[in-house]
């Protein structure tokens, strides 16, 4: 097994540990981590694929993903905040207002 | 100086002045522009006809007023045409239709709609001159259309009353009948000859070469149209529910100018009847089968307005009658006295209703003479001239009518004579009885109805006054001569005219008759005349119903109608195909919405599972199918 193929193991690793842990924990601060935690393994998986082709612009793109997600996390945690504040827990189930 | 737009365009004015203004500026205002504009036209119609007339009579004026629409090389005009055919019936427009409104103003005076009864009365005008002047038959329909909605406006004038706005509505939908007739007319001359100019139309039809078009399909269809704006059987059904309306709108439009516009027509089209002898055979027997008919309802009518009425459909009948025979002049003549004697007739009925207080019952009125003394003359004196005594006008008209009708070589022939004599003999009578029973039996009006009989002030016996002698003197104008040229007399039969003097003699005794008979039978009041409308029971019934036409119509058109509407149209058009398949559409998106509703669960979990099985199904999609 060489280097790349390893890494590209990791990055699926990582990214279905995020997917697990979105759709088993319930708690929204573990639920966000996760989400990070897909991403980074998406981040990985696309590092590799660029070292291995020997393009700069899967590179560009890592950075440009990098941006976006800490903009989307500065976003997400105040609207986690906002919610924890008014019912007092993080549990998603009590979040359910809207279901049909 | 384009007169001729002019005459046409100060009546509407006026109606915008009385449309917008009157209400705020007031009654002396209204009188004013209602009254002075009509008179300013006929000012300009006797300039306009001075004119043709100094030219020798011969040469039509026409003026362009306006391009309407040019589809290619073909263009269409709002040209004015004015020949002494057209001078007449202009003279009589505006000239009787001045005295009428001038009339108004006494009749109206105390109505709280005046500014708006003038404002129709002058779009009517309008409209009517625009008929009559319009060079092409497309400018004369929108004024034949226009008339019809000014006169359904007057018939429903007080429309808080639900029996006159139905009235209204009975004379508009009945026109529609005749307008359809019209149209297809129209369209089928459009279609041949490419234009829709009416002295073009008719050098066409009289140029050596034929066009390529049936002239009795196109003069049926024509006459179509006339039947319906001229009441004649079968679409005559809305004339007697006009009187709903306000009597000086019966003198104008349902007696004296309107209703003649299909006379106008057929006259104004001569050309195509000239070799229409089918469809003049048709016009006659229409003619002369309302003439008597209407007048045989007329005897046993108890309505005051209701007789003059019928006594209008008669008289339009004549008219028709000289079209069938190819005497156009004839009829134009018997048109041009019947706008005097019948409109006096009216309003001199409008004077007894005023006087009354608003009672039109003849049963309930009686000695009126010595009360209303102008009123009685007047009124005296036209009936004399409808009635065909010598030598008011309507004998000299009326006997022209009977002579072509016995002589003429297009179609005359002794039974259309025979049928005009009875009529006349019926119209002598019942209009005798009607001036009998008003003005001179005893009185059989209450204390109360008698104490406040008056006569009408000085503005309308005044226009009483010039109509009755109009009615007198109206006959030795040589109408058939002076318009000769325009519209051709028919040749009398050769060998027939030895006769003429002995009919002239007749036809002198038949209305002498007809006075006769109504002095017997009504002379000293009601009571010989009900012992014979006991006597002949059933006939009284038949007439006093009009011949159930009504009915008639009511079983055959308007059931079998009604049920369509109601059960197909309504039951399973509207209700059960447009309804039911909206409603089944809008029930259908609900409950599909519904289930779906189901998946939001409200676990965030859930949604996730969903978006990665989502995912994956995508996946798996795009590598199996590479």
């Amino acid at each position: 097994m060489d280097k790349s193929q390893l890494l590209l193991w990791v990055g699926i690793g990582l990214f279905a540990i995020g997917l697990v842990g979105v759709m088993i924990r319930r708690n929204a601060l573990v639920m966000l981590m996760c989400m990070e935690l897909m991403l980074n393994g998406v981040i990985l998986s696309l590092v590799t694929f660029s070292q291995r082709t020997a393009t700069l612009s899967g590179a560009v793109l890592v950075f440009l993903i990098f941006v976006v997600a800490a903009a989307e996390i500065a976003i997400a945690i105040p609207i986690v905040l906002l919610l924890s504040r008014q019912r007092r827990t993080l549990d998603v189930e009590a979040y359910s207002s809207l279901k049909g | 100086m384009n007169l001729l737009t002019v005459i046409v365009i100060l009546p509407l004015v006026g109606f915008l002045l009385n449309g917008l203004l009157g209400p705020r500026l007031g009654k002396p205002f209204v009188s004013a522009v209602g009254c002075g504009l009509p008179i300013l036209a006929f000012l300009a119609a006797v300039r306009c006809f001075l004119l043709v007339q100094g030219s020798g009579g011969e040469q039509p004026l026409v003026e362009v007023a306006y391009n309407w629409a040019t589809f290619g090389d073909r263009s269409f005009d709002i040209a004015f045409y004015f020949d002494r055919l057209s001078a007449v019936m202009t003279l009589i427009v505006t000239g009787v239709g001045s005295l009428i409104h001038v009339y108004s103003t006494g009749y109206m005076k105390d109505d709280p709609s005046y500014a708006r009864y003038f404002a129709y009365l002058n779009l009517f005008l309008f409209f009517m001159l625009l008929l009559v002047l319009g060079r092409s038959l497309l400018v004369c329909f929108v004024g034949w259309e226009g008339v019809g909605l000014a006169s359904y406006l007057l018939i429903g004038f007080w429309f808080e009353d639900p029996e006159k706005a139905a009235a209204g509505k009975k004379a508009f939908i009945t026109n529609r009948v005749g307008d359809a007739g019209f149209l297809l007319g129209l369209f089928l001359i459009y279609h041949t000859l490419g234009t829709l100019e009416m002295d073009r139309i008719n050098s066409a039809f009289l140029a050596p070469t034929l066009p390529a078009v049936s002239a009795s399909l196109v003069g049926i269809l024509l006459f179509i149209g006339a039947c319906g704006k001229s009441a004649q059987i079968p679409l005559h059904v809305w004339l007697p529910d006009a009187m709903a309306g306000p009597t000086p709108v019966s003198a104008l439009i349902h007696a004296a100018t309107m209703v003649t516009a299909g006379v106008y027509l057929v006259a104004r089209l001569n050309g195509i009847y000239q070799h229409a002898p089918e469809a003049s055979h048709v016009i006659a027997i229409v003619g002369a089968a309302t003439a008597f008919f209407a007048a045989s309802v007329a005897v046993v009518q108890t309505d005051i307005k209701k007789v003059l009425a019928y006594s209008t459909l008669s008289q339009l009948g004549y008219m028709f009658v000289a079209l069938g025979v190819g005497a156009y002049g004839v009829a134009v003549f018997h048109l041009y006295t019947h706008a005097f004697f019948k409109a006096c007739l009216f309003l001199g009925a409008g004077s007894v209703i005023h006087a009354l207080g608003g009672e039109q019952d003849i049963r309930k009125m009686g000695g009126l003479a010595k009360k209303i003394p102008i009123t009685f003359v007047t009124f005296a004196v036209a009936t004399a001239a409808i009635a065909g005594i010598p030598p008011l006008a309507g004998f000299f008209s009326k006997d022209e009518i009977l002579w072509f009708a016995f002589s003429s070589a297009t179609g005359g022939s002794p039974l259309l004579w025979a049928i005009g004599s009875i009529t006349a003999l019926m119209t002598s009578f019942y209009m005798f009885r009607l001036l009998w029973l008003t003005f001179l039996t005893p009185s059989r009006m209450s204390q109360e109805v008698e104490h406040h009989v008056h006569e009408s002030p000085l503005n309308m016996s005044g226009v009483l006054i010039v109509l009755a002698v109009l009615s007198a003197v109206g006959g030795f104008v040589k109408i058939p001569d002076f318009l000769e040229h325009v519209l051709p007399l028919a040749r009398a039969g050769g060998e027939l005219e030895h006769f003429e003097m002995p009919l002239l003699v007749f036809s002198v005794i038949v209305a002498l008759t007809g006075l006769a008979g109504a002095i017997m039978v009504y002379g000293k009041g009601l009571a010989k005349g009900e012992v014979l409308a006991a006597r002949f029971q059933g006939l009284h019934r038949l007439l006093s119903n009009k011949y159930y036409v009504d009915e008639i119509y009511e079983a055959c058109l308007y059931r079998p109608l009604h049920w369509v509407s109601d059960r197909i149209f309504l039951g399973v058009g509207d209700r059960f195909l447009i309804d039911g398949s909206l409603n089944g559409m809008a029930a259908l998106a609900q409950r599909a919405a519904g289930r779906l509703s189901r998946v939001e669960t409200g676990s965030l979990q859930f949604y996730v599972l969903l978006a990665v099985g989502g995912a994956a199904g995508c996946l798996i999609w795009m590598w199996r199918h590479g």
